[in-house]
């Protein structure tokens, strides 16, 4: 199985927002950045899709140089390999999702998970926009999800319940707080992250 | 030919969602503003009380009707409305943004060519262009965003537009959609038994690390219960393991917007606030005068829970009863 998993860097949540002369961005002068919350629930289900049906995964950011951090931190946690998208300035949802969709649409992936919601923006559109562009199927918000063959099952978070959500592959799937839990990075991970294969595109 | 908005309409069990009619007006408003047409279209099985939408201001309303679309499928009501809405030659299209409409919007959108805005908290005609307001950064900042694409999309946050009754004639029409797209569909819907989600509450009453254990959340939920509000908690008592995280307000949790939000023992820890600072009016209970709830809140009782919370329970009673 082909698995990836999307993450953005995000300023660590407790981060005083100042905002840039121009006003279109924030000042990120000693703001220090993180890998967005939802996005380590994504990093947990995609390594344990892979320890379940073997394969390989590969962990995409969208940006420059300064994303490898937080990408680290996924190949700690036990992605085989990174691929840096580069983008220059910041992008909005749309064009983060148009960056995406052109590399999975070709990339031959089964699977791809991404966090619901990325804690700078707030926009939650970026697993449906991508999964729409690229052609392939999409439930969002998932607190659980079962693989079987060809088809997904998955718990989405819907007002006073859950829905149960059944689609084939290649899906993509963002993760909501409580799909799993996600491991902290051991040692030994740490060590063989430095290892790891890094692509970069383009 | 004049343009076209339409508002798309969220129902469960064939019962049409507040938050959509709020949509509706807020639609209406739009069109009177810069001379659109109006349509509403509700993609649905069967459909109860149509025609009140008809109250908020748009009188042509279709239904998208498939017998598989009683539960929501989210390729299947993508392909629909795009289709629908493409057809129409539709400008600009507003969604709830509802579990339901943050799911589909962005579905939606990039078949129509549009760009998106999403949970939007103000959405006005500014010199003959729509502008939106939306929260960014958890609600520490907000950004206002103009989409500049011919088709445009926008979700609004439930709760904050107001309903504008503004009664018109109501005309329903039915397309059949003939060949659904159902890649993708709901098999069922597991609802959290006989409570009422902080997402949809119009009273909330939270609990926070105050509680000091989980068994004295009674305490919060005989309040919320005299009050007709749903119970909600901070983190640190989720991850305490105290209560579900369906319950959690908060940056990790929901974002809420009742008209009355009520804080006991909670800090105000500013990932708190991003999920409830919009609320209309906020009650906070904290022995500490200098804990940060007070910022925001509107009434604020210094004290203790475990004396404050028994004496509020029983003088609402008295009240509501009489
Ligand atoms: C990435 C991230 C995301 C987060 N997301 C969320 C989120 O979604 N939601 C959320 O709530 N938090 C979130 N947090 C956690 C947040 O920072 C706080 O830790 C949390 O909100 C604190 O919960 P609390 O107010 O219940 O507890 P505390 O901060 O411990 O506050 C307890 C309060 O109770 C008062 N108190 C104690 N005893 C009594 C008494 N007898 N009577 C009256 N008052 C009393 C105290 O004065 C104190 O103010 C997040 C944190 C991070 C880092």
């Amino acid at each position: 199985m082909k698995i990836a998993v999307c993450v953005s860097n995000v300023p660590d949540t407790a981060t005083k927002i100042k905002i840039s002369a121009g006003g279109k961005e924030i000042d990120k002068t000693g703001v220090s950045f993180i890998v967005n919350p939802y996005d380590e629930f994504a990093i947990e289900e995609a390594v344990k899709t892979k320890e379940k049906f073997g394969g390989e995964t590969v962990v995409i950011s969208v940006g420059d140089d300064s994303n490898k951090e937080i990408m680290r931190k996924a190949l700690a946690m036990g992605i085989d390999s990174g691929l840096l998208l580069k983008a220059d300035g910041t992008l909005d949802s749309d064009g983060v999702a148009t960056l995406l969709a052109d590399e999975i649409k070709d990339g031959g992936y089964d699977i791809v998970f991404m966090g619901k919601q990325s804690v700078d923006f707030d926009t939650s559109m970026v697993g449906q926009l991508t999964a729409t562009k690229a052609g392939l199927n999409c439930i969002t918000v998932c607190v659980s999800l079962t693989i079987d063959n060809n088809s997904v099952t998955a718990e989405r978070e819907i007002e006073g319940g859950r829905e149960v959500v059944k689609s084939g592959l290649p899906v993509v799937i963002t993760a909501q707080k409580g799909l799993n839990d996600p491991r902290y990075p051991n040692l030994k991970g740490i060590m063989d992250a430095k290892r790891k294969n890094w692509k970069r595109k383009p | 030919m004049s343009k076209l908005i339409i508002a798309v309409i969220e129902q469960r069990d064939g019962k049409i969602k507040k938050s959509s009619l709020e949509v509706v007006s807020k639609a209406a408003v739009i069109a009177q503003q810069l001379s659109y047409e109006t349509l509403a279209i509700i993609p649905a099985a069967t459909v109860e009380e149509s025609e009140k939408i008809a109250q908020y201001g748009i009188g042509r309303i279709v239904t998208l009707s498939n017998s598989a679309f009683s539960n929501y499928s989210p390729s299947g009501y993508t392909k629909a409305v795009a289709e629908f809405a493409k057809e129409k030659g539709a400008e600009v299209l507003l969604f709830s943004n509802t579990a339901m409409g943050k799911d589909l919007a962005p579905r939606v959108a990039p078949l129509l060519g549009a760009g998106i805005a999403s949970d939007c908290t103000s959405l006005e005609a500014q010199n003959g262009e729509l502008v939106a307001v939306r929260p960014v950064f958890a609600g520490k900042a907000f950004q206002k965003v103009k989409v500049n694409s011919s088709v445009k999309v926008f979700t609004l946050r439930p709760n904050v537009f107001p309903l504008v009754e503004n009664q018109t004639t109501a005309n329903v029409e039915n397309v059949n959609i003939d060949s659904p797209d159902l890649t993708t569909t709901v098999s069922e819907i597991k609802r959290a038994e006989g409570k009422l989600d902080v997402a949809e509450a119009d009273i909330i009453v939270s609990g926070g690390r105050g509680l000091k254990e989980s068994g004295n959340f009674h305490l919060v939920e005989e309040l919320a219960s005299v009050l007709g509000a749903a119970v909600g908690a901070s983190r640190a008592v989720v991850d305490a393991g105290w209560r579900p995280h369906g319950e959690q307000v908060g940056q990790t949790g929901k974002t809420v917007t009742p008209s009355l939000y009520v804080a006991c023992g909670i800090s105000g820890a500013i990932q708190h606030l991003a999920g409830m600072a919009s609320s209309k009016y906020i009650v906070a209970i904290n022995k500490d005068k200098d804990a940060p709830i007070f910022t925001i809140a509107d009434y604020g009782i210094v004290g203790d829970v475990f004396e404050i919370l028994p004496v509020l329970k029983d003088e609402i009673k008295k009240v509501t009863s009489n």
